[in-house]
């Protein structure tokens, strides 16, 4: 691995996204085992910091580390010392002197990972910094897509939602560029971020063009307290115009790969006809984010990548 | 610095005497005695009296700054008018203006008579600019006139916008009476819609919220109509966008009372910056494109701005060492001012000298000859030419958050004369 940390994809080397997905296969076959556990980073400590709430991402890293047996300590923000005035400096210096090797961290500031890099020797893993990057989801998307089609390079990828405070949408526009996808982003015009463009991306309104596109879509979750902001105007016009509902599939006459990164509103920007349905890759995202983060982890600590 | 009173008498011998206000330079010294002008201009060597030579170096008026934070009262930890005064002397500045939002706030005439006096005894003249509406809430007038009366030079809400156009055409309106200017922020705060950086790719790629251009060009484009309707005295503090530079120069043309300034850092960065989120480069009215920064630079050359001025604002380290997010704006710029526009800017020193001495004053209504003789010493001696870095050693303020450590820098100033006292930088 040519970087230490894992805080975004933008300057992240392809050739290391390859080898962290070509080890999550690897993975992906010990998941399937009756014993489920290695004991790849026996000996290492990891301590998941998480100042914002998070079930799934903090689940999944929680099992890969298990599955990987390392010792691993859970902070969340409501446990923790920062509301008695504690700095976060102080906080993470103070974890830190207790000899860990690694921080996977959630925070609602963007930038929060690089500013942590700052103050620890550790490896940091970026769980999610506000609206800049999560770069492990991103990935675990990658390995699912690369599982379903045998490769990424050429695949047509649409990205559906609110863009302008996605996380998941950065990392994936920036990590689909660099294996060789095309990215079609489709949201409101008021969701969409300036200059998005020049990123290397195609932006639609219409989502009947980019269904009519894409090889698989990403359907982002809408945050409906985007609607207080007037962002958009209510959940049956969002709906309406960006709804993934079977019927709306149905004009377009071929199969297109659904996934959603959770957690879903169902029946807001996808129904559960097409959550549940036949191309839908939702749950092989989820078991593949537990190898993704195992590969992650293993490599970001020392392990050497398997090569397929 | 070597902060010492002056003797009772010095000759700066063997300088570039340049005159900011007529424009002429010539070699000569320049005599003090008992703190005021003697002679400016006599040539040849002075026996006896207390000589610095200033042979390859410039002599002109002291510097003036029309805005700048020092914190006091309330925030004495991130600097005070005694601190500030030094910051100032080691950037050439011996005048500055201090923006009211102190905690509490200088809104009332005891709060402005209050830094008056603290003031009296710092090594810089300073000047209270006082609050425009009580508590800077936007809502209601202060006692202008008693806030005038008391020593404030100008009235501004500071970093706080006045959103309302009734309050804004009120506070344009009443403080006509004194010929005094307003200073509005102009930024639209909806617009704004709390963005901490330059809306565009680069806030984009940061995940950070933008504030676009257009929330400041709006805001000056309203106050220029307001102030051009009532014909009174409007400045604009701290401009940063070409849009909001193009309203200036329009309204310019055909209404002298209005006036404007841009800063040091404004001029010298861009957005790309900020690619490492250091919240050094966090600051209200945001770094904006290069685009937005060379257009600046030309509204300089065609005076469209009539001075710099370094909205020089400390914070603590704690302060700074917060997430980009949650960082306080502000970077202080007094010490890094002149090396960093005279850099930049690469145009002919006397009309740069220009935007930092006599254009400020004309502003705020000072005195604008400081070479006539029985003018008390206000000077600043300089090399226009020596390339530096910038340095924390450099920094006299109590604060450190600035991005210029590290920077090269050209020109640097080697002495300052104020209010009795002379500051030895080298």
């Amino acid at each position: 691995m040519q970087e230490k940390h894992l805080l975004g994809l933008e300057h992240y080397p392809a050739e290391d996204i390859v080898s962290i997905i070509d080890t999550a296969f690897s993975f992906r076959e010990v998941l399937d085992r009756p014993i489920k556990k290695v004991p790849s980073l026996q000996g290492k400590t990891i301590v998941n910091l998480f100042f914002e709430n998070s079930t799934r991402t903090r689940i999944s890293f929680e099992l890969a580390q298990k599955r990987l047996s390392a010792d691993t300590v859970n902070f969340s923000a409501s446990s923790s010392s920062l509301k008695k005035g504690e700095s976060f400096k102080d906080m993470v210096q103070n974890i830190e002197a207790m000899k860990i090797d690694a921080v996977v961290m959630r925070h609602p500031d963007p930038g929060a990972s690089l500013h942590l890099t700052t103050y620890v020797d550790a490896v940091v893993i970026n769980a999610g910094d506000g609206t800049h990057e999560h770069p492990t989801q991103a990935i675990l998307d990658m390995t699912s897509l690369q599982e379903r089609f045998g490769e990424v390079k050429g695949l047509r990828i649409g990205i559906i939602g609110d863009i302008a405070h996605s996380r998941v949408a950065r990392s994936n526009i920036y990590g689909l560029k660099k294996l060789g996808a095309n990215v079609m982003l489709c949201g409101p015009t008021t969701l969409i971020p300036p200059h998005i463009d020049s990123l290397g991306v195609q932006v639609t309104h219409d989502l009947d063009e980019v269904l009519d596109w894409a090889d698989a879509v990403n359907v982002l979750r809408i945050q409906l307290e985007r609607m207080d902001r007037g962002l958009f105007p209510s959940v049956r016009e969002y709906r309406n115009l960006f709804g993934i509902t079977s019927e709306r599939l149905k004009k377009h006459k071929k199969e297109i790969v659904i996934m959603h990164p959770g957690p879903m509103n169902r029946g807001v920007e996808i129904d559960s006809s097409v959550a549940d349905g036949k191309e839908a890759i939702i749950l092989d995202q989820v078991l593949n984010g537990v190898a993704s983060r195992m590969a992650i982890l293993y490599l970001l600590l020392g392990g050497k990548p398997e090569n397929n | 610095m070597n902060l010492k009173k002056l003797p009772k008498k010095l000759v700066l011998q063997g300088g570039t005497i340049m005159d900011p206000l007529s424009g002429r330079s010539r070699k000569g010294n320049v005599v003090i005695e008992r703190n005021k002008i003697k002679s400016v201009g006599s040539v040849g060597g002075a026996k006896g009296e207390t000589v610095i030579d200033c042979s390859g170096l410039v002599i002109t008026h002291g510097f003036c700054d029309i805005h700048v934070h020092f914190r006091e009262p309330g925030r004495e930890d991130k600097e005070t008018l005694q601190t500030g005064s030094r910051a100032a002397l080691a950037g050439g500045f011996t005048r500055v203006c201090i923006m009211p939002n102190t905690s509490p706030p200088l809104d009332s005439p005891e709060s402005i008579r209050f830094v008056v006096e603290k003031a009296e005894e710092c090594p810089v003249h300073i000047h209270p600019i006082g609050a425009v509406t009580k508590g800077q809430k936007g809502q209601e007038l202060t006692e202008v006139q008693a806030i005038f009366s008391e020593g404030a030079v100008a009235v501004s809400d500071d970093g706080l916008p006045i959103t309302d156009a009734q309050v804004m055409r009120l506070a344009l309106e009443y403080t006509s009476m004194f010929d005094k200017p307003v200073i509005n922020h102009a930024e639209d705060e909806c617009l704004r819609n709390n963005g901490v950086m330059h809306e565009g790719e680069i806030s984009t790629r940061l995940g950070l919220a933008g504030n676009p251009s257009l929330a400041e060009a709006i805001m000056i484009q309203r106050d220029l109509e307001l102030a051009n309707m009532i014909q009174t005295k409007l400045h604009v503090p701290h401009v940063t966008s070409a849009s909001g530079a193009a309203n200036i120069r329009r309204m310019k043309k055909s209404n002298s009372n209005i006036t404007a300034e841009v800063t040091p850092h404004h001029l010298f960065f861009n957005d790309q910056a900020l690619l490492e989120y250091n919240t050094n480069f966090k600051v209200a009215p945001p770094i904006r494109s290069e685009k937005d920064r060379k257009e600046l630079i030309k509204a300089v050359k065609d005076g469209t701005f009539d001075c710099i001025a370094t909205d020089h604002a400390p914070h603590t380290i704690e302060e700074k060492e917060a997430t980009f997010d949650l960082a306080p704006f502000g970077m202080i710029g007094l010490e890094s001012c002149f090396g960093a526009v005279n850099k930049v800017l690469d145009m002919p020193l006397k009309e740069l000298l220009k935007l930092l001495t006599v254009n400020p004053r004309r502003v705020m209504g000072f005195e604008e000859d400081l070479f006539t003789t029985g003018c008390a010493a206000e000077l600043t001696i300089l090399d226009p030419d020596q390339e530096w870095t910038f340095m924390e050693q450099n920094i006299y303020s109590k604060s450190r958050n600035t991005p210029f450590v590290g920077e090269r820098l050209k020109g640097k100033v080697h002495f300052t004369i104020s209010k009795g006292f002379i500051a030895d930088l080298e």
